[in-house]
């Protein structure tokens, strides 16, 4: 059984969990993504998750097909949540059910390492001292916080993200 | 061929868009795209990887009429 979901709703854990809760998984291992309330030294009171949504769902679903033929037999539901979070709430839950404790580990494992490398979600971290930015997991935190660069060109204020759809046109190279 | 492309999170936040319609010269590739990204803010996807059809494409990856195009920025998610 796979269960995957990208969406904007609450995540109950407990409801993740009980997707694989069956007689047979003696083993549930568990990971909880918490937006939590510092980054690199400045105090975050909130993200904000955008997606491509389409491509999204497709690569949480391939994900969790690879980690349950990696760990046969696995029971595997995963669900990240998209749209504003507050600190404490829940960004991401994986729970991974088989009869063994080993596999279900190294399945759980697997999802979250594979989520932060491929999926295509993005979040924009909000802090205290007022300004918000997107995260560039490219960067080193202490270079990220010295060079400035992922604080350029962040949108007025009361102008959400959303609502920019323009279409801007490029020429070819031609000539 | 003119490409709609979409935009997310720094690129769309660099561009001032979350679409850009580009023109490319046929045969039309994800390397062809990046460079006419590139024109458009030098650097730009740089360090993007470009989806086509909801899957990550490589440079040699041929862009034909009707294709869905993303530009996929460093992801952050998880």
């Amino acid at each position: 059984m796979i269960h995957t979901h990208v969406g904007a709703a609450v995540i109950h854990p407990g409801e993740v969990i009980e997707r694989v809760l069956q007689p047979r998984n003696g083993g549930i291992a568990t990971f909880l993504g918490v937006v939590r309330d510092h980054a690199d030294g400045e105090t975050v009171l909130g993200l904000e998750y955008s997606a491509y949504a389409a491509m999204a769902s497709r690569e949480l679903a391939a994900i969790a097909a690879e980690a349950a033929r990696m760990a046969k037999g696995a029971d595997i539901a995963a669900v990240h949540r998209i749209g504003a979070l507050r600190v404490g709430e829940i960004s991401v839950a994986i729970a991974v059910g088989h009869p063994h404790r080993g596999p279900a580990f190294e399945a759980c494992r697997y999802v979250i390492e594979q989520i932060k490398a491929r999926v295509p979600i993005w979040k924009r971290e909000k802090y205290a001292r007022g300004d918000s930015a997107w995260v560039d997991p490219t960067v080193e935190p202490i270079a990220r916080e010295q060079s400035g660069e992922s604080r350029e060109g962040e949108p007025q204020e009361g102008e959400p993200e959303a609502d920019r759809v323009s279409a801007v046109q490029v020429p070819a190279a031609g000539g | 061929m003119q490409v709609p492309v979409l935009l997310f999170a720094s690129v769309a936040e660099a561009v001032g868009a979350n679409t850009a319609s580009v023109a490319l010269d046929e045969p039309a590739t994800v390397g062809t795209l990046r460079a006419a990204l590139a024109r458009l803010v030098p650097g730009l996807a740089g360090a993007s990887m470009i989806a086509v059809n909801a899957e990550y494409a490589s440079d040699d990856r041929e862009i034909r009429e009707g294709d869905e195009v993303a530009v996929i920025p460093p992801v952050s998610g998880g």
